[in-house]
């Protein structure tokens, strides 16, 4: 096996380029579990951690630019007020360690259908920044996941960064585990209220990939955020958000509790979020 | 490869190093510090916790070649000698240590917390470890070994 340390991203690219094979390594929390267990023996690693550039972030305007390894454990220290579900989602990985190493980026290249930031990313609006010896693209989330573990990146390309806008109205972000930490999701839920009314909710571990409830924005985008929500609002909004997903019965649960977990966490989140929108109230429902 | 790392302080190298191998391959089996154990092998148990630059990560999930150059302390070079880490004393003063195979992944998490939050409270050093499973029994005395630590002077 061939061990890649390129010190600059061109220099990685060159190296992807030439070596499509390589697998990428950042946090090493999804690739060493594969070569500890040797479920995978890749030809060659490509080490992402010297280069110096992936490991900032920027703040332009309304978004902010994550390199691809900055780990969670920034994302809940230094980006808690511009992406709030982001952080939320990162506070749920794995432990302290894992979160240590573990990044966004490295989350998207897996593309587990249970990562936690999946769902966040795509109500948040994320771009994910592709970069090889070609130039760089940017690939909305929603077609970035187009299937099991699979991405949209093309063989000769590496995850550079993640645009998010900053958030522009509550965020929340909300999982099911057997316990409370160190816990893969059995579902997962995030939701997102922008400024005009706009509703984005998404559902994660519970499909084969992420996926945006459509239907249930749509039908909280109609009935207004002007007055607290409604229970039977709420409830149908859960509902609705339910029905978006396509889960599997698996030993972490059935399919049927995944459905109604996703209905009962979409219905907390709305109400969570819908406090945070008037500062401050009562919760109306769940 | 040649692998050359500063360990506990000391500059250390080990030839014939995989770059695959992890981090907690190396220290136990090249380098003879077995303080850190090797239990998951995959970030769910802590008992192979380290500090890799100065943050503490599972080393059972950096790989050999990524610890090229870097800066490892691990449990064994928590003590100053003969005289234990405030951590350590701790644990032994509470009586926290059953089959002792958590113990060091415990200790070095609990080091770590310690350092960036001299007084926790009870949620942060709960959530702090979170990561590191004891099979033995509960956790009560481990928290209380944190509590006490938290009322000792680190050393300088």
């Amino acid at each position: 096996m061939d061990f890649l340390r390129p010190a600059t991203l061109p220099d990685a690219l060159a190296m992807k380029a030439d070596r499509p094979d390589a697998v990428p390594i950042a946090g090493g929390t999804d690739v060493m579990v594969e070569l500890n267990f040797d479920h995978r023996r890749p030809d060659a690693l490509l080490d992402l951690t010297g280069i110096a550039e992936l490991t900032r972030w920027d703040r332009t305007g309304n978004a902010i630019r994550l390199g691809a390894t900055v780990p969670y454990s920034r994302v809940i220290t230094e980006l808690g007020d511009a992406l709030p579900a982001l952080a939320m989602a990162s506070r749920t990985v794995g432990s302290p360690q894992i979160r240590n190493r573990g990044t966004v980026a490295g989350n998207l290249g897996a593309a587990s259908p249970a990562g936690d930031t999946h769902p966040v990313l795509l109500v948040a609006g994320a771009e994910v920044e592709a970069a090889s010896v070609r130039g760089s693209r940017r690939i909305p989330a929603e077609e970035f996941y187009v299937g099991v573990k699979r991405n949209a990146l093309e063989p000769d390309e590496l995850i550079s960064a993640v645009y998010l806008p900053v958030a522009a109205g509550p965020q929340q972000f909300a999982k099911i585990g057997t316990r409370n930490a160190m816990v893969i999701a059995v579902c997962s839920f995030a939701l997102a209220l922008g400024s005009g009314g706009t509703v984005r909710a998404a559902v994660g571990s519970a499909g084969p990939t992420p996926r945006r409830a459509r239907a249930a924005e749509e039908f909280l985008a109609e009935a207004g955020l002007d007055g607290p929500p409604r229970a039977e609002v709420c409830g149908h909004f859960g509902e609705l958000v339910a029905t978006a997903a396509d889960p599997i019965d698996d030993v972490r649960g059935s399919a049927a509790y995944r459905r109604h977990a996703l209905s009962v966490l979409a219905r907390r989140a709305l109400a969570w979020a819908w406090q945070e929108y008037q500062g401050k109230g009562e919760r109306t429902c769940a | 490869m040649r692998l050359r790392l500063t360990v506990n302080g000391e500059s250390r190298q080990a030839d014939d190093v995989w770059e695959g191998e992890s981090l907690l391959f190396v220290l136990r089996e090249r380098l003879g510090l077995p303080g850190s154990k090797n239990a998951c092998e995959q970030g769910e148990c802590g008992s192979c916790t380290v500090y890799l630059d100065d943050t503490v990560v599972c080393s059972c999930l950096v790989a050999a070649g990524q610890a090229e150059g870097s800066r490892v302390r691990t449990v064994e070079g928590l003590a100053d000698g003969e005289r234990l880490d405030r951590v350590q004393q701790s644990f032994v003063d509470a009586g926290a240590v059953q089959c002792g195979f958590c113990t060091p992944g415990l200790v070095v998490a609990a080091h770590d917390l310690l350092d960036r939050v001299p007084h926790p409270a009870e949620e942060e050093v709960r959530e702090a470890l979170a990561g590191n499973l004891c099979r033995c029994t509960g956790y009560e005395k481990i928290l209380e070994a944190v509590r006490l630590a938290a009322t000792r002077e680190p050393r300088a």
